[in-house]
């Protein structure tokens, strides 16, 4: 089939999500972006001693939407909380063979909703 | 995988006998139809003649009334730019429906830098244009309004006829964009009483790159591209002979085959919205329920956004289209491009759930299998995407707390 505005790696990852799903117990639990815009993510993490051990989403959006979400699992999972918060979109993005320019925002929202889940984590933490 | 395209809206596939016709005037009869003095040029001359004559007469217009043009754009764009410089005089003041295509929207903003008001006439839940709000809005200083005959979003037919006699009483001209809907229903320019309207014949088997603009007799109206005589000088430029020619020829097809092609289509259409009805909850069909064009099923789908399920529906082999913001125009060059349908909004429909919306348009060489296939394929696509949704799981964890 000839190639469409979308990676192969962006097809990759809308067809077989990696990580969807919930974490019952997440420690941390980050939600953005709203219904107007067309995009929902929400991303469920599991953190052992400062470390990333599990990750899942769900996420209502396009198809860049869902493959940034799907890629963000992926690159956080293992990782420390102090390695996962320097994840860019950029690199999201990057990591997903590139997005098309209208679709950048895309991968900002997967960065915003790893932040948001962080900061859901130290929050919780503290309390 | 054979592929199924329920995308006519965007455009149809050239029939043969269509391309047959064209082909003699790409290189046997390739003379310019102006050289009327050649043997070269008479035949073409002959060929665009009779084409418009067939245009004409498939519509009820006379054959003078008959502009080609390149596209449905530029029909829309010399109706309405056209119209509203020779009646500059008479006022200033246009009317859009809130529902028409890009190609009338977008001029709002030429026009105003040109002098001239833009108001916007809603249009109801069905999607027909609210006839209080015209009255209210067909005021003195009005000279134009832009009202689409059918569209291809949702679907609705617009009560013409009704419009016009309503706009006559206050002087005010009516373009109708007719690209939906020539072709696809019976027309007739008189009957709707318009002054100009577009037909293009790439949405009922013709070729791209042609279309017409009726414009009655004795309508004032502004020759964008000046040139040489063509097109009784409302439009310069070497006509496209083998288009017209083949855009005769689907007219002629058209008028032979309407009557069945639309019966076909109804029952194709009947039995595709009936099987969504009953297989997925939370759906609601967009458009008229009965004043609509036959082939076309159009909805949005709580809880799934629309590209989403338009990739899907690709994956299985259906081409559909969305008025999803993001599919809409994912080559932009930002985001900017990416808003949600201006029509679903119009309707009513709420900007979160514009993004959820899908059209199926069918033509006549779809099948009941093609209809049956989409529709043993929906729900589980559906049900994918609902899985992966964080709205879904919030609405399933209201609705069990009731």
């Amino acid at each position: 089939m000839p190639q469409g505005p979308y990676s192969d790696k962006v097809m990759d990852h809308f067809m077989h999500p990696r990580n969807m799903g919930e974490i019952e117990d997440a420690d941390g639990v980050g939600e953005v972006g709203n219904p107007a815009c067309g995009d929902v993510m929400k991303l469920y993490l599991k953190i052992e001693n400062e470390q990333i051990v599990d990750a899942k989403f769900k996420t209502f959006g396009c198809g860049a939407a869902i493959a940034s979400s799907s890629m963000t699992t992926e690159l956080i999972k293992g990782k420390t909380i102090d390695e996962a918060i320097k994840l860019s979109n950029e690199a999201v993005a990057e990591a997903l063979g590139g997005l098309p320019p209208a679709k950048q925002h895309c991968s900002v929202l997967a960065e915003e909703a790893l932040r948001a889940a962080l900061d859901d984590y130290k929050k919780k933490k503290k309390g | 995988m054979k592929r199924i395209f329920f995308d006519h809206a965007s455009t149809t596939p050239l029939d043969r006998k269509v391309l047959e016709a064209m082909l003699p005037y790409f290189i046997e009869y390739f003379g310019n139809p102006a050289s009327l003095l050649l043997e070269e040029g008479s035949v073409p001359h002959q060929a665009v003649d009779n084409a418009r004559e067939k245009v004409a007469s498939f519509i009820g217009a006379e054959k003078d009334e008959i502009i080609f043009t390149s596209s449905a754009t530029e029909s829309n764009n010399l109706a309405v730019k056209g119209l509203a410089l020779a009646n500059k005089g008479r006022g200033k003041r246009i009317l859009f429906s809130d529902i028409e295509h890009y190609s009338i929207i977008h001029q709002a903003d030429f026009l105003m830098r040109m002098g001239f008001e833009i108001e916007y006439v809603k249009v109801d839940k069905s999607g027909l244009v609210d006839i209080d709000d015209l009255k209210r809005k067909a005021t003195s200083g009005t000279i134009l309004a832009s009202i689409m005959h059918a569209n291809f979003e949702i679907g609705t037919i617009q009560p013409i006829d009704e419009i016009t006699s309503l706009l006559k009483k206050h002087g005010i001209l009516l373009h109708s964009d007719g690209a939906a809907s020539c072709g696809r229903i019976p027309v007739n320019v008189k009957e709707l009483d318009v002054d100009t309207m577009t037909v293009s014949p790439h949405q009922f088997y013709g070729p791209k790159g042609i279309a017409a603009l009726y414009i009655k007799k004795g309508t004032q109206l502004t020759s964008l591209i000046q040139g040489g005589h063509q097109e009784m000088g409302y439009r310069a430029g070497t006509e496209n002979v083998p288009a017209i020619v083949g855009f005769g020829e689907a007219v002629r097809i058209a008028a032979d085959e309407m009557e069945n092609r639309m019966k076909y289509l109804t029952g194709l259409s009947r039995k595709l919205w009936d099987g969504l009805a009953a297989s997925i909850e939370y759906m609601h069909f967009t458009g008229h329920p009965v004043r609509r064009l036959p082939g076309h099923v159009s909805f949005w789908i709580e809880f799934v956004e629309g590209e989403s399920l338009l990739l899907w529906l690709n994956l299985n082999g259906i081409a559909s289209s969305s008025g999803s913001a993001c599919s809409s125009n994912i080559l932009a060059i930002d985001e900017t491009g990416l808003k949600a349908s201006h029509v679903l909004t119009a309707i009513g429909v709420p900007p979160e759930i514009c993004h959820g919306s899908i059209t199926f348009s069918l033509g006549k060489d779809n099948t009941m299998e093609e209809v049956e296939h989409a529709l043993s394929v929906m729900p589980d696509i559906v049900k994918r995407l609902r899985d992966m949704s964080p709205l879904y799981e919030q609405f399933k964890k209201t609705k069990g707390g009731n």
